[in-house]
């Protein structure tokens, strides 16, 4: 977090309502967002409770595990689970495209793809803990359960995965998108909780966001007073309705709140980049649907060494990818860069547009631009810089003094001898320079995880899915 | 769950009449290890030191903390730990030969609770004692051993919900947990909590060999997690080294200490007595309650939220008062010395004037101000 | 893990020896090397001796810097040795390196001829494939991420892996938790993934710290080494720091005066909370340097006598906004100025440093991860400045201790509170 976030939170905190902290929505927003939200039983690993979830947000559907500590009961409960999200999952694989690659097969990638939209992290982490509960399970031997449940295990393992991936938004949760584009006047920490942040950001603030009996969590937990005066008497009871009314109670507020906070969103022009973080997401799930269809074995346990760096590479790749995507989208998010001294802007107020630099053959076009900024510019002469008014160019810093600074543009001016007009900016333009690029040289390959050095542990033994697994108990 | 009784004599006097008829309120191991988690905050040195319930303080207040258990979890949590002591410990004797490596062929079981609650303590001394001077090869597994802990010069017993483990003269500390151990990893703030409430028990365990004038290193820092398996009732061991969280409690035990230095500077008059009447109701006026802890330094941080029964109280307290501590320690450290949002708003757009030391702050408000305007125009 | 007990009484000589007997006998050797006890030495030593065997050698560093250093090192002191320094794209070789008979450059391992020694960054060797070397040395293996040895390590059969334990563990932009606990986490260090691997590679380390003086050596052994421990390699005679000019009496002539007396100075600033590019303490900062170069300070060491020049002088900070702070004061451009991070392996006569904790109000992992204080306290071979405003004890001793616990990951020492401690309780004897 910046100065120029904590000011919008100490703004915030006076005028009693949040403060915008991007001016474009940084995350893709479907048309068909799917709504989930679980509910796990205290002081289990990974016992669902229930779900509320639907892509209709006047008709939600709510799965409910009556008697949760009956095993049996929990697989029903997510194979009806699966019969939502399964077939809301499959609908994307019908509409595809083909892609062409270097040094690739071309292949298809899907037009659109699943979102799952949930409330927080919390709920992310339940769902991974749903999938790696349900992914190994067998649908024959000694303890079979219903067809779709491994596979549900599957997706939900993949979609809680991907939510870690930075830039994703197969599955974003409510309340890190509301916290990435709006500063509250209270501490991240309690960001966290649905009700309250959505208060501050519509309403204003308010403690009963926090009182569970006028808000009630958002998830996974439940509020231990709901558990000790409402559900546990209920399920003592044996009514499978009054449990379910009784959940039905804790998620209904919720469920309203998550569709707020996607029109939230929604309100928000869409960011430049987004469409094509979207389209890796489309082509991640195209993948994940063809490893599936060709019988590939569930997703393992943990990372093998090999798995681990690669993924670590993609995560980084990710992240930086995105960090300064946001940065060239949003001048919100520059002004973090501007502040610091890393980017700069301001208005042209002279241009050499025929400037050129070598000799005869070598004789290259080399534009400069003077830029008057307000910034305090910490950068050495010679760094590379990129601008988001013409995200093709590269420039260079030649010097910076007394609030003028004299750029060169060094890429992205093609082979004329003038520039094409409208490459180089006017005098009077406005400008934005900064030491923020996205130039990703590719990462060098891995060794196959079968030839696994000494120093890692050597070939790991291949995982064989077995009965053991299949049979873990789920209590 | 009961605790921690202390004898008040001696430099207690002070703390004593802060506490004035309330009842001493019980600590343990958790409220020991807690005294690491806010150092800082004077006020709750003072209530942890006088031996306040704050719960009931806050309850008493108007502010109620936000802290409840599930009877779900509850029962789960009792019918894990009766799962790993079932049948003499043969379940931890299981985890124990594993994770521990030794070829432990059978243990005796002791379970001090048997003894009653007056004898607990010196049937737990004599019984670590013969321990410790042991015959090696025989493993012992000693339930609910009572074990006690100095702090600020007074002694605390700590009954312990934990198993200590002794093999040829060697012990380890067994603590036991229902939080589940997945794919070998755990939430890492429940382990933490865990090892932190541990490693009270091998401090103690160790001061009591000091005591009994064996070698206190007898005690190992590696402690015994055991929590259940995956999805599964299973339980798995996990050795925990708490070297760290060890050499955190010792800062916060000699800190207590040092209460003396807080405890002159408070007005004489000062008590944070709850006056309890013959229900054991809180009967003091709440406002003057709340006076009286208001003239104590208070620290609040976000954290406090799961940290600090008085955590509303406090936090309510930072709200009036406009701190920035509102916001998290993060944006009050980024501020430098400003300390109240009007002051840093002020500074932000020019309409207040830097104060001797805050120019530069006030020229990145300005500039961030600056830029948030130009941006949001 | 099989570590040296004994290596506090083995000469650094023995050591080596020891190092260069294990080679054969073991698929991989580590040597942990504090601050400045000669782990370049010790690379160039070890290059030699498996050069004369007649069998190819890989050397892996970690930045380019460290690269041209161990190149113009090896041809130093052994002219007849070729090799080869593979590069990427972008990279110009400096002067130096090209004058140099006997270095070849390039892009490729077959524009290199077939050199005794090719060396080269971990980035760069993770693009080579299809030769295996029968030797390597890994330099700096405690700075290089486990991911990084993981991609390079089919290119050797044995390697010795040598480094510093106590300077800064690698980092990630993103989260790692997902692997914690792994033996092949891609976050550890290429020598916490190896040993863990690999439990009984023997475990050298060097005893002896031939930059740090007499003054420096016991204090950061004790901080950030307090299981292993090192000594200085020269006795409280051996080094001299003297000022040519007469002092005026300021805190800062003060400062300089008690650190070329006893090699450690702490000025002390009031106590106050301040942004991070606290002016006052840039301003301090600043005016040491200056008053370093204007007194004339001349260093008299086993090396000979010779005077303080401004490249002899670095200025270390946690944050690069400070760094920028501080190069914005008006330095001499000479003087190096820069973060932790990047001082590490670097070694200077003098060195200012601004307290990570100074001005600060809450501590946070990163300012009191032990490696960034280790680094800036252990970088000087004769004095180290310290800027500091007053109240870090207190704010040492107000700091909340709740740090997440990770199951399955070895606890790591020194704790950076404690660490920090140390070092504080040592400085306060040298407060002006």
């Amino acid at each position: 977090m910046s100065l120029l976030t904590s000011l919008a939170r100490l703004r915030a905190l006076h005028e009693g309502v949040a403060q915008p902290i991007a001016t474009v929505r940084h995350c893709h927003l479907s048309r068909r967002p799917m709504v989930f939200i679980p509910l796990k039983l205290s002081g289990e690993a990974a016992a669902p409770l229930a779900a509320m979830l639907g892509t209709d947000r006047d008709r939600p559907r709510l799965l409910v595990v009556t008697q949760p500590r009956n095993r049996d009961q929990r697989f029903a409960w997510a194979a009806e689970l699966a019969g939502v999200l399964l077939p809301y999952v499959e609908s994307f694989l019908a509409d595809t495209e083909t892609v062409e690659r270097r040094n690739a097969d071309p292949y298809e990638r899907a037009l659109d793809a699943p979102q799952l939209v949930v409330p927080n992290l919390g709920a992310v982490a339940f769902t991974r803990l749903l999938g790696r509960s349900t992914r190994f399970r067998r649908t024959d031997g000694p303890y079979p359960v219903p067809e779709e449940v491994p596979l549900l295990g599957r997706w939900l393992t993949y979609l809680g995965e991907r939510a870690s991936y930075p830039g994703s938004s197969l599955m974003p949760a409510a309340t890190e998108e509301l916290g990435r584009h709006w500063a509250t006047g209270q501490s991240g920490l309690e960001d966290a909780n649905l009700a309250a942040l959505l208060h501050w950001i519509t309403d204003g603030p308010t403690d009963d966001a926090e009182d569970p009996l006028i808000w009630p969590p958002a998830g996974p937990a439940t509020d231990p007073g709901f558990d000790a005066e409402v559900l546990a008497p209920a399920i003592d009871s044996g009514s499978p309705e009054r449990v379910t009314e009784a959940l039905r109670t804790q998620l209904e507020p919720t469920w309203r709140l998550m569709w707020r906070a996607i029109d939230l969103l929604a309100g928000l022009p869409e960011g430049a980049s987004v469409a094509q973080r979207w389209e890796q997401d489309r082509a991640s799930f195209s993948g994940m649907a063809a490893a599936i269809a060709e019988g590939g074995p569930p997703q393992p346990r943990r990372d093998g060494a090999v798995a681990a760096a690669a993924r670590l590479a993609r995560m980084e790749r990710a992240q930086a990818a995105y960090d300064v995507q946001r940065a060239y989208d949003d001048p919100l998010v520059m002004a973090e860069f501007r502040l610091t001294g890393e980017a700069f802007a301001g208005e042209v107020v002279e241009t050499d547009p025929g400037h050129t630099e070598g000799e005869g053959r070598s004789r290259k076009l080399r534009p400069l631009v003077v830029v008057k900024t307000d910034d305090p510019v910490r950068l050495p002469a010679g760094t590379a810089l990129g601008t988001p008014q013409r995200r093709g160019q590269g420039a260079e810093l030649v010097s910076a003094a007394g609030g003028l600074v004299t750029v060169k543009i060094t890429k992205g001016m093609g082979r004329g001898r003038t520039p094409a007009p409208g490459a180089v900016p006017e005098v009077g333009e406005r400008v934005c320079y900064t030491s923020l690029t996205d130039d990703f040289q590719g990462s060098p390959a891995l060794p196959e995880s079968e030839s696994t050095p000494w120093t890692h542990g050597g070939p790991p033994q291949e995982y064989v899915p077995n009965d053991d697994d299949a049979q873990e108990e789920w209590s | 769950m009961s605790g921690l009784k202390r004898s008040t004599s001696g430099p207690g006097e002070r703390l004593a009449a802060l506490r004035g008829t309330t009842p001493q309120s019980p600590h343990d191991a958790r409220a020991i290890a807690a005294l690491a988690a806010n150092p800082g905050c004077a006020r709750r040195a003072l209530l942890d030191g006088a031996g306040i319930d704050k719960d009931a303080a806050a309850r008493h207040l108007g502010f109620p903390a936000p802290f409840g258990q599930s009877p779900f979890a509850i029962t789960r949590g009792n019918a894990f730990e009766s799962l790993v002591k079932a049948d003499g410990c043969a379940e931890l004797l299981r985890m124990l030969r594993e994770v521990l490596g030794l070829p432990i062929a059978e243990v005796a079981y002791h379970d001090v609770e048997n003894v009653g609650a007056h004898l607990r303590h010196a049937h737990t001394r004599a019984l670590i004692d013969r321990a410790a001077a042991g015959a090696p090869g025989a493993g012992t597994l000693y339930d609910h051993p009572l074990l006690s802990l100095e702090i600020a010069g007074s002694t605390a017993y700590l009954e312990p919900d934990v198993v200590a483990f002794q093999l040829g003269g060697r012990f380890h500390i067994v603590e036991i947990k229902s939080f589940a151990v997945i794919d070998g990893q755990a939430d890492p703030s429940a382990v933490a909590a865990a090892a932190r409430q541990a490693a009270v028990y091998v401090l103690a365990l160790r001061a009591l060999l000091e005591e009994l004038g064996h070698d206190p290193l007898k005690v190992s820092h590696d402690v015994v997690l055991v929590c259940p398996e995956n999805f599964a009732n299973r339980p798995v061991a996990t050795l925990v080294d708490v070297r760290r969280q060890l050499a955190v409690l010792r800062r916060q035990l000699t800190r207590m200490t040092a209460l003396d230095r807080l405890l002159d500077d408070l007005p004489e008059d000062l008590t944070f007595d709850l006056a309890p009447g013959e229900d054991g109701l809180p009967t003091r006026p709440p406002a003057e309650l709340a006076d009286a802890l208001r003239r104590t330094d208070a620290r609040y941080a976000p954290d406090c939220l799961s940290a600090c029964d008085l955590c509303f109280f406090c936090r309510d307290e930072a709200r009036q008062e406009g701190a920035s501590d509102l916001l998290g320690r993060q944006v009050r450290d980024e501020l430098g010395g400003v300390a109240s949002v009007e002051e840093a708003l002020g500074l932000a757009d020019g309409t207040r004037h830097p104060a001797e030391g805050q120019e530069e702050i006030a020229r990145l408000l300005r500039n961030a101000e600056r830029l948030r305007k130009e941006c949001l125009a | 893990m099989t570590v040296q007990q004994d290596a506090d009484t083995r000469s650094p000589e023995q050591v080596i020896a020891d190092v260069l007997a294990d080679l054969p006998r073991h698929r991989g050797v580590v040597v942990d090397s504090p601050p400045g006890a000669g782990k370049s030495t010790l690379v160039v030593r070890a290059a030699a001796h498996i050069a004369a065997t007649g069998e190819p050698l890989m050397i892996v560093a970690q930045t380019n810097e460290q690269v041209d250093d161990l190149v113009t090192r090896i041809c130093d002191k052994h002219p007849r040795l070729t090799v080869g320094r593979l590069s990427a794209g972008g990279y110009v070789p400096p002067r130096r390196l090209l004058d140099l008979p006997g270095v070849t450059v390039g892009a490729r391992v077959q524009d290199l001829g077939d050199p005794d020694i090719v060396i080269a960054t971990a980035d760069k060797w993770a693009w080579i494939s299809g030769r295996v070397w029968p030797w390597a040395i890994v330099d700096e293996a405690y700075q290089m991420r486990s991911d990084k040895l993981l991609r390079i390590a089919g290119l050797f059969e044995r390697a010795l892996f040598v480094g510093d334990p106590g300077q800064l563990d690698p980092f990630s932009i993103v989260d790692g938790d997902r692997w914690s606990g792994l033996s092949w986490d891609p976050l550890q260090s290429a020598v916490s993934v190896l040993l863990r691997h690999n439990p009984d590679l023997p475990v050298h380390r060097l005893p002896v710290s031939w930059r740090l003086p007499a003054s420096a050596a016991p204090v950061v052994s004790r901080a950030f080494y307090p299981f292993t421990g090192f000594r200085s390699g020269t006795g409280p005679d051996d080094r001299r720091l003297e000022l040519a000019t007469q002092g005026m009496g300021t805190v800062h002539d003060r400062a300089l005066e008690e650190a070329a007396r006893s090699g450690w100075a702490l000025l002390e600033l009031p106590n106050r909370h301040t942004v991070r590019t606290d002016g006052e303490a840039v301003q301090a900062v600043a005016l040491l340097a200056a008053r370093l170069l204007q007194r004339g300070a001349v260093a008299y060491s086993e090396q000979g006598e010779r005077p303080v020049s401004a490249d002899r002088i670095a200025v270390g900070a946690a944050h690069r906004d400070q760094v920028a702070a501080i190069r914005n004061a008006g330095l001499p451009p000479e003087i190096t100025v820069d973060t932790a991070n990047r001082l590490q392996g670097r070694e200077y006569d003098v060195t200012i440093v601004l307290h990570p904790l100074s001005g600060r109000r809450d501590a946070t992992a990163f300012h009191l991860e032990s490696g960034r204080l280790c680094v800036l306290a252990s970088r000087h071979r004769h004095a180290c400045v310290v800027v500091a405003r007053a109240g870090i004890a207190e704010l040492l001793d107000a700091h909340p201790s709740a740090e997440p616990v990770q199951l399955g990951v070895p606890v790591k020492f020194p704790d950076g509170w404690e660490a920090n401690q140390s070092v504080l309780e040592h400085l306060a004897a040298h407060r002006v």
